[in-house]
């Protein structure tokens, strides 16, 4: 186990040190203590390491993630988890807004609430939120599941692609475009798996389904007058 | 960007490190607005009186006999205490209308940073570590108190567009955002009577919530209004003599945290202001919801909708 000080030793250090990790590395366990709300921790990594954050961080916490596992124990500012490409980051507080926004692959875990915009623009990433989501979430978002055990705000989905979302509870208003849908065998076993996966005890038969209507891909000539 | 700080006490043992930390929190949020910095600070009262918080670019000149000066043209007796480019005088509570007026007479150049009965603001251009040094921010005492960094977009960085602003007594307002009608709301309200001293939007923001109570509304209500008739992006966070509001547009793309805890709540545009604070780790965090009005006071049973002004 690697211990990091970050109040002590300072960012680059931290970034510069994880991010010369490679796959082959006998350093795979590292600590980060003292992250007091600090920007930008653990970002830019591609190894297969963990990263235990001992504290609350800041804006854009494991950005562009890749292989690495990365756990916040507090809270998470804006954009964590923003354009991961594979891994997994778990937050086990709550997630401010754009919480694994364009994210393309990989799992994002977060065991409270998040807020606005979670999952704006997700191109492939999963992500499980325990508690609620706030407005604008999964806002054109093409691909990957979104999986809320709580409520979810207004204009969910709006102008949404083919990301999957799947919310237990109620949903404050859906977005344009984004409609309910079925929920058919193959949903249920994604959703356990992801579930099981983000250590949510939640049953998939509670989960209602949303996605996209795919009245927006083309140009509707009837639309015209409001051009 | 800017960022704001906040810190309502609950626990007035507290009070003689208020101002510490503020300023701990103010230096914190450098990084989102560097040029210019201000706090708000509610402090002592003298029974009767008004404390008017100046400003002058050329304080040595200005402040010079002003007490006496102005007592003079007020028939009554007037004290001031310099803090560098800052004095607050005492003045007899019904003559705050009269004081203004010689002021501009008998010190043209001076500018009216605040009026009210416990508050006074402070603030200037350049960094907020330079800026709480000046003032000595962190000597400070009081029961609630409000800062803010600047990194100006719609008005020039001097002085005046610094945060925050007083538009009424012992009011004030402190803005992370952009109001976009701030213009058009301005003639209106000045055609109301509502005194603006500068082309800043947020000081139309402040004049707004003012205006509102002017005529009747709570703070409450008024910062519920607010959402309707301001456009634009805004956090808000506003004092009044008894309390601390905070207030966020409903589309809330501007950062904002909040903590409680038995002995203070706590305001900040990020965590990172709030982590020296006593008993962090053991605070309810949260991140106040869009277009929800949350308001504490230091009466016993704080609601929104008290008239707190």
């Amino acid at each position: 186990m690697q211990t990091y000080d970050l109040e002590a030793n300072g960012l680059r250090g931290l970034n510069a040190a994880l991010q010369a990790q490679s796959t082959e590395t006998n350093q795979t366990s590292w600590e980060v203590v003292n992250p007091k709300g600090s920007h930008a921790i653990a970002v830019g990594l591609d190894a297969p390491i963990e990263v235990t954050v001992k504290g609350s961080t800041g804006y854009y916490c494991a950005g562009m993630n890749q292989q690495a596992m990365v756990r916040v124990e507090g809270s998470a500012g804006p954009g964590v988890a923003e354009n991961m490409m594979s891994g997994q980051v778990i937050v086990d507080g709550d997630a401010s807004q754009y919480a694994g926004a364009t994210g393309h692959g990989g799992l994002l875990v977060i065991k409270g609430n998040a807020s606005s915009r979670c999952g704006i623009s997700m191109k492939g990433i999963d992500i499980v939120v325990h508690g609620n989501i706030g407005h604008m979430s999964a806002f054109m978002a093409q691909a990957g599941n979104l999986v809320v055990c709580g409520d979810a705000g207004d204009a969910l989905g709006d102008s949404l692609y083919e990301a999957r979302l799947f919310v237990r509870g109620s949903v404050k208003s859906l977005g344009a475009d984004c409609i309910e849908k079925d929920m058919r065998p193959e949903h249920l076993e994604i959703l356990k798996d992801l579930l099981e996966r983000a250590g949510s005890d939640a049953k998939p038969e509670e989960f209602k389904r949303y996605g996209s209507a795919r009245q927006l891909y083309n140009f509707d000539i009837g639309n015209s007058a409001a051009y | 960007m800017c960022g704001i700080v906040g810190l309502f006490l609950k626990d007035q043992s507290l009070a003689p490190k208020l101002g510490d930390m503020l300023t701990d929190m103010l230096i914190t949020m450098t990084d989102r607005g560097p040029d210019s910095a201000g706090i708000a600070i509610y402090g002592t009262e003298t029974q009767g009186k008004t404390k008017l918080t100046v400003q002058s670019p050329k304080p040595d000149a200005d402040f010079a006999g002003l007490a006496e000066d102005l007592g003079q043209r007020l028939g009554a007796s007037v004290t001031q205490t310099i803090i560098d480019t800052h004095a607050v005088l005492d003045i007899p509570g019904d003559q705050f209308e009269a004081a203004r007026a010689a002021l501009a007479e008998i010190r043209p150049s001076v500018r009216l940073m605040s009026r009210g009965e416990t508050l006074e603001i402070y603030k200037e251009v350049g960094l907020p570590k330079d800026v709480a040094a000046r003032f000595n921010l962190s000597g400070m005492s009081g029961t609630h108190g409000i800062g803010h960094t600047r990194m100006a977009t719609e008005s020039a960085v001097t002085t005046m567009g610094a945060h925050p602003f007083n538009t009424g007594p012992d009011q004030c307002l402190v803005h992370n955002g952009s109001l976009s009608n701030h213009n058009s709301l301005r003639r209106k309200l000045r055609r109301e009577g509502v005194t603006i001293q500068t082309e800043n939007d947020t000081e139309v923001g402040a004049a707004y919530l003012t205006w509102k109570m002017m005529n009747g509304a709570t703070l409450g209500e008024a910062l519920q209004s607010s959402l309707d008739d301001l456009d634009g992006f805004f956090t808000f966070v506003v004092g009044t003599k008894d309390g601390f509001g905070v207030v966020r547009d409903p589309i809330a793309c501007k950062p904002a945290v909040m903590a409680e805890t038995d002995q203070y709540v706590a305001f900040g545009s990020e965590y990172r202001a709030l982590v020296n604070l006593p008993g962090i780790e053991e605070a309810r965090v949260w991140e106040p919801e869009p277009s929800t009005v949350y308001f504490w006071s230091h009466t016993d049973s704080p609601t929104t909708h008290e008239k707190a002004a």
